[in-house]
């Protein structure tokens, strides 16, 4: 007679961004494979993860990828759905699920808005910017697609450490705020290098016929970078935790327009 | 008098930066920048003060403006930001604690 359960094999690894450790369980080999293949440079060997996902397979179908994200929460317990994927998170339990079928990008945007939630909580966010580090210092560049963040990452010089073209990961500090490595790539499609260091600068961007740096006042300040945040939660506590860390930021970082020609002279004035 | 009363909703995002006064619905997560008659209202927007009284007391007296048309302006202002759940509005004072 055959055993009524059979052992299957769990696959595991651990997914670092930001310093927060995610584990992911998955039962496919070749998934675990596309995830370390993804996500190289942020795989770690860390002990502890702080949040747990167990990924269940969906076959291949209709899934949509540009459908509508919804993200709530009830009774402590975040779900997460797109086209692509369902998902639910127990933060007090740090345990969740992701059911999805087997692409990286399912698990991706699942990773980028927990990222999100954690970060509210804590006074950071994820921001459309690229971001970079020079001397010690990042400088993020934000702007809505085509306002040149990934042309400001391809004029980079090689005394720069690209953080990410595309999304920023800002976490609050006790003395200010830092930037982090992202695996999260746009045009560039290169993975950020998985560093870290304070934020000198935020910088909104704006092509034109020369390079030139001009401070924005306060309020232009806080509505550009919330224009800019990524933010999917349907939860009025964290949206008002969004908003009053965007304030801080700009109370605590310098923030100005980059006028630039897209050319590698523009690295001139970012020191 | 106009027998209605406006009151700050408690669960939205409110800032005042150099003057500018922003504010963020939790519901929707739209942003919101307030004009200077706007900044008024919302911030003598106690639920006990009736609209016509905050009109008279703070805004005629910041603005050359005819008491009935402010009062009309004001209104409009008022009930925008309560579709928005940024005000709430009522016919009777709106007592803290007892709003939704």
């Amino acid at each position: 007679m055959p055993p009524v359960i059979t052992e299957v094999d769990q696959h595991s690894l651990i997914i670092e961004i930001g310093g927060m450790p995610v584990r992911v369980n998955t039962t496919d080999p070749d998934f675990l494979g596309i995830l370390q293949n993804r996500y190289a440079g942020y795989v770690t060997s860390a002990a502890n993860a702080e949040i747990e996902f167990d990924i269940e397979m969906a076959p291949p179908g209709n899934a949509d990828p540009d459908a509508l994200v919804r993200v709530s929460q009830r009774g402590g317990r975040w779900t997460l759905t797109r086209g692509d994927f369902r998902a639910e998170w127990e933060p007090a339990k740090r345990r969740g699920w992701i059911r999805q079928t087997a692409n990286p990008y399912s698990i991706d945007a699942v990773l980028r808005i927990v990222h999100t939630l954690v970060l509210a909580k804590q006074g950071g966010f994820l921001l459309h910017s690229a971001s970079a580090i020079r001397d010690g210092k990042a400088f993020l560049f934000a702007g809505v697609s085509e306002a040149g963040k990934t042309t400001i990452s391809r004029l980079a010089p090689s005394d720069v450490t690209l953080l990410t073209d595309e999304i920023s990961y800002v976490r609050k500090c006790d003395d200010g705020y830092a930037a982090f490595g992202t695996p999260f790539t746009g045009e560039l499609a290169k993975l950020g290098e998985n560093v870290s260091a304070p934020i000198a600068a935020l910088y909104l961007l704006s092509k034109g016929r020369e390079n030139r740096i001009e401070r924005v006042p306060a309020g232009e300040a806080a509505r550009s970078l919330l224009a800019n945040l990524l933010f999917f939660a349907e939860d009025e506590e964290l949206v008002q935790a969004a908003f009053h860390a965007a304030f801080e930021f700009v109370s605590r970082v310098p923030v100005s327009r980059l006028t630039f020609f897209p050319d590698a002279r523009v690295w001139e004035l970012i020191r | 008098m106009s027998s209605l009363y406006v009151a700050r909703n408690p669960r939205v995002a409110a800032r005042s930066l150099d003057g500018e006064m922003m504010i963020m619905s939790g519901r929707d997560s739209m942003l919101f920048t307030l004009n200077k008659t706007a900044t008024i209202l919302w911030q003598a927007a106690d639920g006990a003060t009736p609209l016509e009284l905050i009109v008279q007391q703070k805004i005629c007296t910041e603005f050359e403006v005819e008491p009935g048309e402010a009062l009309r302006d004001a209104e409009t202002v008022a009930r925008d930001l309560a579709s928005h759940g940024i005000l709430q509005i009522s016919e009777e004072p709106i007592v803290r604690g007892d709003s939704k």
